[in-house]
């Protein structure tokens, strides 16, 4: 089935690639990623960027948004372009054509994380030099690179299954960009709450265990992308994809 | 069965109230083109996709190459290849991208698969642009690489729906050809739905014709066209009265005389003389201008088949 699953991930990064370009996926969609949060924001951010633990909430975000930015066209573009029945009609396997769209969502919101992550880290020192090359904190470093990857995970598994269900791309992209908009709601909301509950959330945020709390967001993650998995594998049926 | 590719029993499927696909029997050899007629909505695209498992049945049972397609679906795909309603070309990926992932789907060695895409991009005149997305391309050029791409891993059995709509007289006779030619050298089984009735005719060994879901016939052209009528006379003149038409009729080798504008059509209970039929007519007064002997076309067989809306039972010859 590993065979099976990079044979579509093949056929999917090339067309990701080839594509025309737009701010969706594909170079465009990278190069602006790169360019907004691998040079711009840690050129305004400094060595902050490296050592504070809140860059890992950042990066947490950010392979939610470029996978968004790919995966609403899974299945729903296989189907509005009529591809997705001769797929079907293949000798693939049914777990082998969904890994295979899961790999590619993933890989490329992670792939593009991780790189951001990189270049951001160079910036930082080429532009911030300390006398010796400045590294993220262990315990950061790696929760960057696992919960970016889960996260990642965590948005594949929403977008292929809205996918799944979506008549076209743009019904997808529409569904999605309201999970979205709900996602950042907490973000947006906060400054604008009274000062007297900011202070307690602030508080409360201090006074926590940064280990704890990493521990548990990869637990609960981890959880919630095998349960996204699983219906995604319970929901991907040639005889019902045909029907819809 | 082992001499049949596709083997179906009371293949059933209903969508809801609408039955689809009724209880389906039939057989298809292996090593010919089957040609699969019928009108738009009479189920040949659900048969295809029941066939391939793509859906699962409501009742019957089939196998293809031998394999259950309730519980072997996956065997029946390994084996097939397929052209379905729709072409299902990417456009955004080259031509030689197309079935270079198709020819990954199918796991052909690197080098095999390299050698077979040259040799059919070649063969369809599509090799020079092979490099061009095929969104560019037209409506024929990509109906060509979706055959290429159906044929690419060598099946033992290709569904084709439709394969010559979009293309241009020259690359449909090619197409045509190379399905004949497949079937014969390679023993592949074409299952071939077409509303091209001249191409069935010359291109399938046998043919079923279904409507509403069930078989109306099922045998080769020849047998079909029999089973339509015999062979019949068209004569083409003036003066063909309701008198001479009645005298024809009372004749017993005529079976049914009908006229069209100056075309009166005699069809004859079998291959007789003919000579005598048209000295009647001159004796009648009629005016006879030109004489064709001939026999049903497919065509006719097959509206003739379809308008037999009441007919209780299928034909099997």
């Amino acid at each position: 089935m590993i065979t099976d699953v990079f044979t579509i991930l093949w056929k999917e990064m090339r067309e990701l690639f080839t594509r025309q370009p737009n701010l969706r996926g594909g170079w465009m969609g990278m190069l602006i990623f790169l360019g907004v949060f691998g040079i711009l924001m840690p050129l305004q951010s400094g060595i902050a960027w490296v050592t504070a633990p809140t860059t890992l909430l950042i990066w947490a975000w950010v392979p939610f948004i470029i996978v968004n930015s790919v995966v609403a066209d899974s299945f729903a573009g296989e189907r509005e372009r009529h591809t997705l029945e001769t797929l079907l009609a293949s000798r693939l396997s049914d777990r082998a054509i969904l890994f295979g769209k899961l790999a590619t969502a993933i890989g490329y919101g992670w792939g593009i994380t991780l790189a951001g992550v990189v270049l951001g880290w160079i910036t930082v020192n080429v532009v911030d030099w300390q006398g010796q090359l400045t590294l993220f904190p262990l315990l950061n470093g790696l929760g960057i690179i696992l919960v970016s990857f889960l996260v990642a995970t965590l948005a594949a598994g929403i977008g292929v299954l809205v996918s799944l269900r979506a008549s076209s791309v743009r019904q997808a992209q529409q569904t999605l960009s309201t999970m979205m908009f709900l996602v950042i709601i907490p973000l947006i909301a906060l400054p604008l709450l009274p000062e007297g509950i900011r202070i307690r959330v602030s508080q409360f945020l201090v006074g926590v265990n940064v280990e704890t709390i990493i521990t548990a967001g990869i637990l609960i993650l981890l959880v919630v992308d095998l349960a996204l998995i699983g219906a995604a594998m319970a929901r991907f049926r040639r005889a019902r994809l045909i029907l819809d | 069965m082992n001499n049949y590719a596709i083997r179906t029993e009371n293949l059933t499927r209903n969508f809801g109230a609408l039955r689809a696909v009724d209880n389906l029997t039939m057989q298809v050899p292996q090593g010919i083109v089957f040609g699969f007629l019928g009108p738009n909505g009479s189920g040949k695209t659900t048969t295809i996709r029941l066939l391939l498992g793509l859906l699962e049945l409501s009742g019957g049972r089939a196998q293809v190459l031998g394999y259950d397609i309730a519980s072997q679906a996956d065997e029946v795909r390994l084996r097939s290849g397929a052209l379905l309603e729709y072409n299902g070309i990417y456009e955004r990926l080259s031509a030689e991208d197309n079935l270079e992932f198709y020819g990954r789907i199918w796991r052909m060695p690197p080098s095999e698969r390299k050698a077979r895409i040259q040799e059919l991009l070649t063969h369809f005149g599509l090799w020079e642009r092979r490099e061009e997305a095929a969104g560019k391309w037209s409506r024929g050029m990509k109906q060509k690489l979706a055959v290429a791409r159906a044929m690419l891993h060598r099946p033992a059995l290709v569904f084709l729906d439709e394969p010559t709509s979009g293309l241009d007289p020259v690359a449909a006779a090619a197409l045509r050809e190379d399905l004949s030619r497949l079937a014969e050298r390679e023993g592949v089984t074409v299952f071939l739905t077409t509303h091209n009735l001249d191409e069935a005719e010359r291109l399938c060994q046998q043919v079923a014709v279904i409507r509403r879901g069930r078989l109306l016939a099922l045998g080769s052209p020849d047998q079909l066209r029999a089973q339509a009528g015999g062979p019949r006379l068209e004569i083409i003149g003036r003066g063909f009265s309701d008198q001479v038409q009645q005298k024809l009729r009372s004749r017993p080798e005529v079976s049914a005389v009908h006229l069209h504008n100056t075309t009166l059509t005699i069809t004859l209970t079998d291959t007789v003389e003919t000579a005598p039929l048209v000295s009647l007519l001159v004796s009648e007064g009629a005016q006879v201008e030109e004489v064709v002997k001939g026999k049903a076309s497919l065509e006719e067989t097959f509206l003739t088949l379809v308008d037999e809306e009441n007919q209780p039972q299928s034909k099997q010859i």
